[in-house]
């Protein structure tokens, strides 16, 4: 259970320092201009390391090769010369989409986001909840909190749902990564198509009138607003949120995305070229619902299932698939449900459930066969 | 004076909940301190983030790990 509510993806303890900060404020020695500088040169420094990774890997393996005596065109070569290039690329990615998307977070808090959405109509409540999903920090450790403070405060009970969906799914993390191994065409997939999910399921749970399927005891307390907003306020502040981010979070994820790499890199030495095709191909009607079963009880973030997303499509699955996989992965875990079934019902859990999973088999099914 | 630390258990409560009692041991005052598990009681403090810091009925801190040196602001 512990381990359950300790998702990889919070990030929590960077809102902790960048708000310390802000609650004892420093007299101001380093104005913006030399923040923008700092960070230009790190940029700068970033992007001439990422460029020499490719040459840098493809040179380190046939040196090994030699040195080790194994063939440079052979499986060992190929699952090593990905796992070199693949593992500092992926950590540089992560590293600058942390760090900008942890300036974005200072500007949303929950309670910013609650205020957004509270009294809002339905249709107009589940877009926007699902887009403010992906900038309102949020950690999975918290979703019943937050789930209470929404509900219990004029946040429609669809509406929180296309929040709570969102907010995991899509998330900089998963476009970061799908953008850099697969290009902005499949991240645009995966983010539109994810938005979708959280909007229409959203909207389906508030329409089917589950208010009565919350544990009793959510009416009886007054969620009120603690009232305190520490959030950052100026540049400084935003800028080292930014960087409290890239610890805490890559921090914690790397060593899965290392262990998603190493994956990756054996079915990209050992896996024979378009393996997948025939059970993760096009032509298998199945494989859409048996993905989905297979990834909804486990639960991994984002960074460690990529790798694995890139080597099965590599091998010839069917981008459909391989995406309601990944979904089902991300958005569907056992430990989030575990946590929720402290404020809901069985009954508005499998909703829940049931909801996002066909969902998610009709963008499997229409990539597979539409697209 | 009391100190509630408010969170369900997961990683960052349990440092919240250490390093508050630190603090307290180093500031060496008698300070009641409770950890709050229970979800009904944590909701009605108004938090919508966990872990959060409580002192003498007022929230301080909400969804993150207080460092030793907060703490110790609002111990004086």
């Amino acid at each position: 259970m512990n381990n359950a509510q300790d998702k990889t993806d919070c990030g929590s303890t960077s809102q902790a320092a960048a708000a310390t900060i802000d609650q004892f404020p420093k007299p101001d020695r380093s104005p913006l201009i030399k923040y923008v500088a700092g960070i230009a040169v790190l940029i700068v420094a970033w992007w001439l390391i990422y460029r020499q990774l490719e040459p840098f890997a493809a040179f380190f393996t046939g040196a090994l090769s030699h040195w080790a005596g194994f063939a440079p065109e052979g499986h060992l070569a190929s699952a090593i010369a990905f796992f070199v290039f693949e593992t500092p690329k992926v950590l540089m990615l992560l590293t600058l989409v942390v760090f900008g998307v942890g300036i974005v977070r200072s500007f949303f808090t929950p309670e910013r986001t609650r205020a957004i959405l509270a009294g809002k109509r339905e249709s107009v409540g589940n877009v926007l909840a699902a887009l403010l999903g992906i900038v309102t920090p949020f950690c999975s450790c918290s979703a019943v909190p937050l789930f209470l403070g929404f509900v219990t405060t004029g946040v429609p009970l669809g509406v929180t749902f296309s929040f709570l969906i969102s907010a995991p799914m899509v998330n900089e993390i998963a476009l970061v990564l799908l953008y850099g191994l697969f290009g902005w065409k499949i991240a645009a997939i995966y983010m539109g198509t994810g938005l979708m999910i959280a909007m229409v399921a959203g909207w389906v749970i508030g329409r089917l009138k589950m208010e009565r399927h919350l544990e009793e005891w959510v009416y009886q307390i007054q969620a009120g607003n603690a009232g305190i907003d520490d959030s950052p306020k100026d540049w400084g502040a935003r800028i080292r949120y930014g960087f409290e981010a890239v610890r805490d979070i890559v921090g914690k994820v790397w060593l899965y995305v290392v262990l998603g790499i190493a994956v990756g890199a054996g079915i990209h030495g050992y896996v024979p070229e378009g393996l997948m095709a025939s059970f993760m191909g096009k032509s298998a009607w199945w494989s859409v619902p048996a993905s989905v079963l297979v990834g909804v009880p486990m639960y991994s973030n984002a960074a460690g299932i990529i790798p694995i997303v890139q080597a099965l499509l590599e091998k010839g699955a069917a981008l459909g698939t391989v995406l309601a996989f990944m979904m089902s992965v991300i958005a569907l875990s056992l430990p989030e449900a575990i946590i929720l079934r402290k404020v809901l019902k069985p009954r508005l859990i499998g909703t829940f459930i049931g909801v996002v999973a066909v969902g998610i088999l009709l963008v499997g099914y229409v990539f597979n066969y539409f697209v | 004076m009391e100190i509630k630390v408010l969170g369900p258990g997961c990683a960052k409560c349990q440092q919240a909940e250490k390093i508050v009692r630190e603090a307290v041991a180093d500031a060496g005052i008698d300070v009641d301190i409770e950890k709050v598990t229970d979800m009904m009681k944590i909701a009605g403090y108004g938090v919508m983030a966990t872990p959060a810091v409580v002192v003498d009925g007022e929230v301080k801190l909400v969804g993150k790990v207080p460092k030793k040196q907060d703490v110790m602001a609002w111990l004086k």
